[in-house]
């Protein structure tokens, strides 16, 4: 028995972590944990500082999604100054949110899981990757590039760089948007709507040589959660928190987001750095059902993100998008959300889908070049509360300040932390199907790995964590004895 | 007043009586890291970037409080200045908590600039990371200890310009802290005029306008030579 962890870098997620099996006495997997491994600690570092700083010092928390702590730290700091921000400043971040959208879920789908959509889950390690799409299918990777940067070159006209922006503030946004990059972000949209109709074909023709993971991926009854807009429609600036169950039924209609601590509650568990936010009621509901147990928490499993977003709005509210949301909820018996994980790719294409369409429309907004963008106010509230849906998924940030506007208390809910439930239970399915009597293959690994990916998890975001990831299993058996261990390079 | 010729980096200079050595560099066109010294304000000779060799003493001397003298051999890039220079920097840094990547001067500031001109690309000391608090209490202005470099600029302009002499400096060593009035909060002050003088002086971002956010300060000093062409030469010439 040994208890050295082997650390080996893995590609294609971002952050620390290491998955551990538990197996019983006959060798089949009993348990599975998805340990983060890493603790960065912004809320606490962050108490002292004013609330003015948050959305530049948040924003490094991330560098693929800065864009999305932007837009949650700069509404509640609009909440802590108590004002309704310019129209043209709220339309800008709704521009530079999407193009977020677009250029993390095009790195996710192309380059991130396109290696294993395209070269297959048992393709030789060395070239499931990045490199080895390009040698095998350069014009996807291309379109992968091509795709992503549209993303990135929006962000970068708005904010003046494509990382890291300082661009939006409490009260607004800091530049306007000149006529001259309305006329190039125009004429850079045809390209990114065909390489989203492309992908969205590729995407098909793959649901048949993966009928198997789309079988087990992470296919299992949970809550959904997401924003939507007060009609119910898409949403992912704004709006209200909506939540639906398994069987399509809607817990939560609507609620005010900065009431999400009324159904979320967020548990911890000594083997992970990432906390275990669960919905509340659903929580309550099964520990007075069924008495209270250790993991009573784990009821209230919900998902985030894409597949959350589309299962549990009514309709997206651009024509293209909307066609393909007719199709994709033909996934699931009628009126009932699609559960399947594996779906996360279909519902991030569509959502690149909706996101180009909102971009069309907001180009020809004459109000979009307006150049008042920035309320000023003094602290007016003890307490804001921002939320915006992050590529993957609801992201909140609670700021409590003092009259002064120094920060006191700092609560931020990840994204990647509200599918930790469920990613812990993906790993379980796929773990379960493909490991019998404790024997651990490269394909394997790489099987649970993808079923990581599908939730492209961020994990420098979700634990506030730095790196890149080395991933290991270890398999235990009944004794807790160390049996095998696999890390991935 | 009478000439007087002294010797810089092997050229043969002329000068006037009484002026700094650091005068003469600038004139000069030599380029001398500085932060506590503002033209317009009295010197300090606090920040020590300015030092020079001059031959026949072993000690270095700060050009900003050094008067020139005839004959004076000076030497101001030695490779020992240079070394010093740059542990100055990294001890500035490394003394609190510039995280440049957060603050509201990242481009516009002093320190930044100095230290990237000198090719200080890490820091080889320990980091104290003090935990020193914001002072956001003033309606306008907004005091972090964690970027001061105690140049006390913000003391010399408050004190000779403004005359209000709201500033001043706590404690000794790398304890010292500028405070205002008797130690008190900002927004408490009486003697405050809210001139905002200080802040404009500021070479970092311990001083800044309240809500400005990364990188969106910018200071600027030649209100300084307007006040001082009027007082002291009955000039108002300001933005001209």
């Amino acid at each position: 028995m040994t208890k050295t962890i082997l650390i080996d870098p893995v590609t294609r997620i971002e952050g620390h972590a290491k998955i551990t099996l538990h197996l019983d006495d006959d060798g089949q997997v009993e348990e599975a944990r998805f340990h983060v491994t890493e603790f960065r600690g912004f809320e606490k570092f962050c108490e002292g500082r004013s609330f003015w700083e948050m959305p530049g010092i948040t924003a490094r928390i991330c560098g693929i999604c800065p864009v999305s702590h932007l837009m949650a730290s700069s509404k509640a700091g609009d909440a802590i100054l108590g004002v309704n921000i310019p129209p043209t400043a709220a339309k800008l971040r709704r521009l530079m949110n999407w193009a977020q959208l677009v250029q993390s879920h095009a790195l996710s789908f192309f380059h991130l899981s396109g290696p294993d959509l395209l070269l297959g889950m048992d393709s030789d390690p060395a070239q499931r990757n990045v490199m080895g799409l390009i040698e095998k299918y350069p014009d996807v990777a291309r379109n992968g590039i091509r795709l992503r940067r549209f993303g990135q070159k929006v962000i970068e006209m708005l904010g003046g760089r494509s990382v890291h922006p300082a661009w939006t503030v409490a009260g607004g946004v800091r530049d306007p948007l000149s006529d001259e990059n309305r006329s190039k972000i125009r004429r850079m949209l045809p390209e990114a709507l065909d390489i989203t109709g492309l992908a969205l074909d590729l995407l098909k023709d793959a649901f048949d040589s993966f009928s198997d993971e789309e079988a087990m991926y992470g296919n299992f009854p949970s809550l959904y959660m997401g924003l939507v807009t007060p009609e119910g429609g898409l949403e992912h600036y704004d709006g209200l928190l909506r939540v639906m169950d398994s069987d399509g039924n809607v817990l939560e209609p609507g609620l005010a987001p900065a009431r999400y601590r009324e159904i979320l509650g967020e548990a911890t568990e000594p083997w992970s750095y990432l906390k275990f936010p669960y919905y509340k009621p659903a929580a309550v509901r099964d520990a007075n059902g069924s008495g209270r147990t250790l993991d009573h928490y784990q009821a209230g499993m919900y998902r985030v993100g894409p597949l959350a977003r589309v299962n549990v709005c009514d309709f997206a509210g651009t024509p293209r998008a909307d066609a393909e949301l007719r199709e994709f909820r033909r996934l699931a018996p009628r009126g009932r959300p699609v559960a399947n994980s594996f779906h996360y790719h279909y519902a991030r294409l569509i959502e690149i889908l909706y996101a180009l369409e909102r971009i069309v429309e907001t180009m020809d907004d004459p109000a979009i070049t307006d150049k008042r963008i920035r309320a000023h106010a003094e602290v007016n509230n003890m307490v804001g509360v921002g939320v915006s849906e992050a590529p993957r998924g609801a992201l909140f940030h609670e700021y409590h300040v003092n009259g002064d506007g120094i920060l006191q208390k700092v609560n931020m809910i990840i994204a990647t932390g509200q599918n930790n439930l469920a990613m812990n239970r993906t790993v379980k399915q796929i773990a379960q199907y493909h490991i019998n009597g404790g024997k651990v293959t490269e394909g394997v690994l790489n099987r649970i790995e993808h079923g990581i990916r599908l939730y492209d998890p961020c994990l420098s975001c979700s634990t506030h964590a730095v790196g890149q990831m080395p991933m290991v299993v270890e398999v235990y058996d009944a004794g807790g004895a160390l049996v095998q261990q696999v890390a991935r390079g | 007043m009478s000439v007087v010729t002294l010797t810089i980096n092997d050229e043969l200079v002329s000068a006037q009586e009484g002026e700094t050595l650091l005068a003469v560099l600038h004139e000069r066109g030599i380029d001398m890291p500085t932060l506590c010294h503002l033209e317009g304000l009295s010197e300090r000779g606090g920040c020590r970037l300015c030092m020079v060799e001059l031959e026949g003493s072993s000690r270095l001397q700060a050009a900003c409080v050094t008067q020139v003298q005839e004959d004076m051999i000076v030497h101001t890039h030695s490779e020992r200045l240079v070394k010093y220079r740059k542990m100055i920097l990294e001890l500035l840094f490394a003394e609190r908590n510039h995280i440049c990547a957060v603050c509201v001067m990242n481009g516009n500031c002093e320190l930044q600039w100095e230290a990237a001109k000198i090719g200080m690309d890490h820091v080889r000391y320990e980091y104290l990371n003090p935990d020193l608090a914001m002072d956001a209490s003033h309606e306008r202005y907004v005091l972090d200890h964690n970027r001061c470099i105690l140049c006390t600029r913000c003391v010399r302009v408050c004190d000779e310009i403004e005359g209000a002499h709201v500033w001043d400096v706590m404690g000794r060593g790398a304890n010292s802290r500028v405070i205002i009035d008797l130690n008190q909060a900002w927004g408490t002050s009486q003697s405050c005029t809210s001139c905002g003088k200080c802040v404009q002086v500021c070479p970092t971002g311990a001083l800044f306008d309240k809500g400005a956010t990364v990188a969106e300060m910018e200071k600027q000093h030649n209100f300084l030579r307007w006040i001082l062409d009027g007082r002291e030469k009955n000039v108002w010439s300001y933005g001209k």
